[in-house]
């Protein structure tokens, strides 16, 4: 069957991680692997870009981390199971890291999941949002 | 003859594994989600089994993308914890049953499933968050567990269809094997949730629920449902709950539903959670 990378492009607001994604983001990936250990976090932690600098990852990729940019991590080939790395060894929860790639601040977006969460309505399609 | 004897389906979030290891259950904010579960907790102790067939996904925790199994099986002895970028989860080692996992991961293979065989295997919260839910905090897990890690993040996961089919070829391989043991399996994940981009935060509740009757009543129909369908209706995270398919699978034909359990919301995610029993 022909693989279709590109049926995913008109949900808002969000980036699949296709197999295509996982090329493109593979080293930055790796480099969040990295940080299951904490000698290798603490090393991160005390030069971030001396560290980053040993993988083999774009300069936006890098740029990206050391802004903790989430969106443009996933738009360079990240995941968030590992990008998830990143934030935990700061005490970051989810939450916290996620609210970041929205237009709220952390207490708008707990406020918004605690209320149950975002209404699908209006979140289907870009082409229905006036955005592709 | 080893039986299939119940099927557990649970929402495996992180921040639940939190909330248990540093005892904030009792949190205004968990209360309620954990409360759903006391009766499950009481079910489990009342209805002993010998083994878990635990189908989660492991979340960049031991695989990177060096490599990614569609379907992989646990044959190990024992699973040690993965640290998730925290340190592990302070629960007791995962015991494993390796005969049992042997004739399955070989059993599944004859049956044309190219399952990855997996010798060595650290599992994740997706494996014992559930565990957590159900067992609360022993000092040792009170059964023998196999692993069955699923690729659920990276597309293209394997299909509804392929799911429910390799469920029921568990089911069978299960049978097969001449110990007269007792078996749950269980189907780890979802509901809808979506934790990236700018859509982050989705919950579609009517969907899960209706996800939930699907699984039960008719999961023939529910195999087709395409991940794109997932994807816009559960969030990007939602396709996890193909892998409750694959606990349905187990299960033969007609199911009872022992227990249901709905709660919005933990950190990101919609919790649902089900006993079932095999009617037949």
């Amino acid at each position: 069957m022909k693989p279709n990378f590109d049926q995913f492009n008109d949900i808002p607001g969000t980036t699949i991680f296709t197999m295509e994604m996982a090329q493109k983001g593979f080293q930055l990936n790796e480099f969040c692997m990295s940080l299951r250990t904490q000698e290798n976090r603490d090393r991160f932690h005390a030069d971030e870009r001396t560290y980053l600098d040993e993988w083999d990852m774009s300069e936006d990729q890098k740029q990206a981390v050391l802004t903790r940019d989430f969106q443009k991590m996933l738009d360079n080939g990240g995941n968030v199971y590992f990008l998830s790395k990143i934030f935990a060894a700061e005490g970051m929860s989810y939450v916290q890291a996620v609210s970041t790639m929205t237009d709220m601040n952390v207490e708008e977006y707990q406020a918004m999941m605690v209320a149950g969460g975002r209404n699908i309505e209006g979140w289907r399609s870009k082409t229905e949002r006036g955005e592709a | 003859m080893a039986r299939i004897v119940a099927g557990i389906a649970t929402s495996h979030v992180p921040a639940v594994g939190h909330a248990v290891d540093s005892g904030r259950t009792e949190d205004d904010y968990w209360k309620p989600m954990f409360q759903g579960y006391e009766f499950s907790k009481q079910w489990i102790k009342d209805n002993p089994a010998d083994v878990d067939i635990i189908v989660y996904n492991d979340h960049a925790s031991y695989f990177g993308m060096d490599i990614m199994p569609t379907f992989g099986i646990g044959t190990a002895g024992k699973y040690e914890i993965c640290d998730e970028g925290y340190g592990p989860r302070p629960v007791p080692v995962v015991m494993g049953h390796p005969a049992l996992s042997t004739h399955l991961a070989a059993s599944l293979i004859l049956d044309d499933f190219d399952m990855t065989v997996l010798n060595r295997l650290d599992v994740d919260h997706g494996l014992t968050v559930p565990m957590s839910l159900m067992y609360g905090q022993p000092d040792a897990w009170p059964t023998r567990v196999i692993p069955f890690p699923v690729n659920v993040v990276m597309y293209p996961q394997p299909s509804g269809e392929r799911c429910l089919a390799i469920g029921k070829a568990i089911r069978e391989a299960v049978q097969s094997f001449d110990e007269d043991i007792t078996v749950r399996v269980w189907g780890t994940g979802g509901m809808s949730h979506q934790i990236q981009g700018a859509r982050a935060g989705l919950i579609n509740l009517p969907w899960d629920i209706q996800f939930m009757d699907d699984l039960i009543n008719q999961p023939e129909v529910l195999q087709f449902k395409p991940h794109l369908e997932y994807m816009i209706e559960a969030g990007s995270e939602g396709v996890e709950l193909i892998m409750w398919l694959i606990m349905r699978g187990a299960l033969g034909d007609n199911v009872n539903e022992v227990y249901r359990f709905n709660h919005v919301p933990a950190s990101n995610t919609s919790v649902g959670h089900l006993i079932l029993t095999p009617k037949d």
